[in-house]
């Protein structure tokens, strides 16, 4: 604990139609703490990418749960955690198949579902998954003023 | 936070016109009517996403099961009038390489 932040936290029902309501949420928050407006919009695809895959996991489970969000606001950065608790997922095998298009893959190779996260760690400077109950997923955004920690660019698993 | 689809004929090309958000909530509404139209052997769909505001990996995976149902059936689709920030997500994932999108709007792509 270096710095004070405030914290909001939501629950949503795991159902699609709400993803759109947290990213009304995200631009509020993100808004509030000074983000451009192309930051914003890298926030609410990253954020509704770890919702989507939330109500995913809940849809095959077909478990009306909840997700539960929290936003962490530091003076320089902000945390988004999205956690369900639905099974764990196998960590290696999502990594393993993420990663953009490259020249030449044959179309067949592409997964409608594919991009998630991969979008998730190209629009955030620092994601980490914990798997051990559940899949949370912490997303970290620094606020461009402050450059510190913008080559943290990479995704981290606690297992 | 909801999807309107339209579309017309204009001449051999079928205009589908998308206002709204592509997300996980309405993706599937998107994928059943894009498909439907792309199974008709030789169409030739374009679809408008002028405004279309905002964009996620599910709409990237409407795409990719369009181009597939292209594919088999010899039809095909062109993505016009991109946001930026729509044009973006094709840019960052390579999809841009294998997808056909013409006429970017606001800014320099």
């Amino acid at each position: 604990m270096t710095k004070p932040f405030d914290f909001v936290e939501m629950k949503l029902p795991a159902k699609s139609e709400y993803v759109g309501v947290l990213r009304l949420t995200i631009s509020g928050v993100a808004n509030r703490m000074g983000f451009s407006y192309e930051e914003i919009e890298d926030l609410k695809v990253a954020v509704s990418e770890a919702i989507t895959n939330a109500v995913k996991h809940a849809y095959f489970e077909d478990d009306q749960g909840e997700v539960t969000i929290g936003f962490a606001l530091y003076e320089d950065k902000l945390e988004v955690m999205v956690a369900d608790y639905g099974d764990s997922f196998d960590l290696e095998k999502v990594k393993e198949d993420i990663g953009p298009y490259e020249q030449g893959m044959p179309i067949d190779n592409l997964k409608e579902g594919g991009f998630g996260l991969f979008l998730i760690d190209a629009l955030m400077d620092k994601v980490e998954i914990n798997n051990n109950h559940g899949v949370i997923v912490v997303m970290t955004k620094y606020l461009q003023e402050n450059e510190v920690g913008q080559n943290d660019d990479q995704i981290s698993t606690t297992q | 936070m909801n999807l309107h689809i339209e579309d017309f004929k204009e001449g051999q090309v079928t205009v589908l016109k998308l206002a709204g958000e592509i997300d996980a909530y309405t993706a599937p509404q998107l994928k059943e009517k894009l498909l439907g139209l792309l199974r008709e052997e030789n169409a030739d769909v374009q679809v408008d996403l002028e405004k279309v505001n905002y964009m996620d990996s599910t709409g990237l995976g409407v795409f990719i099961s369009g181009l597939k149902t292209a594919n088999e059936v010899n039809s095909s689709f062109t993505l016009v009038n991109l946001q930026e920030n729509v044009y973006r997500l094709f840019n960052i994932t390579g999809l841009n390489d294998v997808m056909k999108i013409e006429n970017t709007i606001r800014g320099g792509m």
